[in-house]
């Protein structure tokens, strides 16, 4: 390698990493805008304002879906802690109990997350139906015996 | 030694263009019959998913397209960075005609997100992390391509358009981890995390052969736009005037 | 085979997105031989005229 060619790597090298560097350090300052959804826990900590548009997002807790023509209630979960939801319109195909979701919408007085808009957001897996059912009898079997049923 | 005198060879306009036109058509059948592999294995042969049923087929476009687009960008930044250091004339070739052929990666990812998004989701579009950064990336290839065009002057131009690549490849990583840094509507990779891949190999194989394809393909249409901007760049030269008369005899 | 075209409701987004999919790969083949062409006719003339 020639001293020019040499040159001409380190000033690629410097370029490439004072740009890394900036698009770090920008990252952090934005941090929190670059979250698509606060968590339940920090609703109930008191984190966030009532009165403005947020989203959450975590799991819908099984056996707390109540449906009223089109109204809807659930509680949402992170699995520490959990928010009342309600959403009146439709929702996609993917909702269900134990599902992901995230909702938009904001806090009311009552410590009720008054949604406008419900998305569905899918795990990483995939698996044919069959397969999703063998694990399923697996793990209540597994349960069984460790002595604490589901 | 052997391998750098190839490279050095390869690295010739006259030798690239003739050992690129002897390897396309063999690529572009390779190409061809992964692809007839992988979209049988995908569309008939791979079961429904458990949650997502036969929307989930779209991932067979969308995540070889999503791959892609940045492994086309790295081609291009790494292309770019030898032009600059080392003044080799394909290597700026390689960098300015894989731009396109990303941007259209990119887009294609965008719209066959947007596409299963909407069904599974509830939504066309969200600006969380992912897409965001995604949508970055084709504004780069977009740009890398309007700088390059914006000069009059050849040299100037490849090297405006390679430091933009360069400089914008810091996207990529931003891009792949963009999933695990933040909260984002899109879920965590499949394929390419740390433990087994959770997908059933019904359906990991058909994903496979697609990527394998699309990147085959990749390597097709690039030598293709390739040889033609060498043979553009070297009109001058007399072995394309031997070329040119070769052809028309 | 109407239940494959109609993929579980789904054939809209399915199909949708492998028409577009074949559309821009089928693009990205046809714009070189395009340019080949274009090239080579331009070529040949410039060479025509210098050589009377």
């Amino acid at each position: 390698m020639s001293p020019t060619q040499r040159q001409r790597l380190l000033v690629v090298v410097i370029l490439t990493v004072g740009i890394g560097i900036a698009a770090t350090l920008t990252l952090l300052a934005f941090q929190k805008n670059l979250l698509y959804f606060v968590t339940p826990t920090q609703i109930t900590s008191g984190e966030l304002p009532q009165q403005r548009k947020f989203r959450v997002g975590g799991l819908v807790v099984e056996g707390t879906v109540q449906r009223e023509g089109v109204k809807v209630q659930f509680d949402l979960t992170d699995t520490a802690n959990s928010v009342t939801v309600v959403y009146s319109g439709i929702l996609p195909d993917l909702f269900r109990e134990g599902q992901g979701i995230v909702a938009n919408g904001q806090l009311t007085e009552s410590g009720v997350f008054e949604a406008s808009e419900v998305l569905a957001k899918h795990d990483e897996n995939y698996m044919p139906p069959e397969v999703s059912e063998a694990l399923e009898t697996a793990k209540n079997m597994r349960d069984k015996f460790k002595g604490h049923p589901k | 030694m052997r391998l750098f005198r190839f490279f050095h060879r390869f690295a010739s306009p006259r030798e690239f263009f003739r050992i690129a036109g002897s390897m396309i058509p063999w690529l572009a059948a390779t190409t061809l019959l992964l692809l007839l592999i992988g979209l049988y294995l995908g569309l008939f042969v791979a079961p429904p998913d458990y949650q997502q049923g036969e929307s989930y087929r779209i991932m067979f476009i969308h995540v070889p397209s999503a791959w892609m687009s940045l492994f086309v960008y790295m081609v291009m930044a790494g292309a770019a960075a030898i032009g600059l250091i080392w003044r080799i004339k394909l290597a700026h070739v390689i960098a300015i005609s894989s731009a396109p052929i990303g941007a259209s990666f990119t887009f294609l990812a965008l719209v066959t997100g947007s596409l299963w998004g909407k069904p599974m989701w509830g939504a066309w579009w969200v600006w969380d992390a992912r897409l965001t950064s995604e949508l970055i990336l084709l504004f780069l290839y977009l740009g890398v391509m309007a700088l390059y065009a914006a000069f009059e002057e050849r040299r100037t131009a490849q090297r405006a358009a390679g430091i933009l690549a360069i400089v914008g490849v810091i996207n990529v990583p931003i891009i792949h981890y963009s999933v695990m840094w933040w909260n984002t509507l899109h879920q965590g990779p499949t394929v390419t995390k740390f433990d087994a891949p959770s997908i059933h190999f019904s359906m990991l194989a058909p994903l496979l052969i697609m990527s394998v394809a699309f990147t085959v393909f990749y390597v097709v249409v690039l030598l293709m736009r390739a040889r033609w901007e060498v043979l553009d760049q070297e009109q001058r030269s007399n072995w394309v005037n031997d070329y040119l008369e070769q052809l028309s005899s | 085979m109407s239940e494959f075209f109609h993929m579980g409701g789904y054939a809209f987004y399915v199909w949708t997105s492998y028409g577009i999919a074949f559309a821009i790969l089928l693009i990205n083949v046809v714009v070189p031989i395009v340019r080949r062409q274009r090239l080579l006719r331009d070529l040949r003339r410039m060479k025509s005229r210098k050589t009377p």
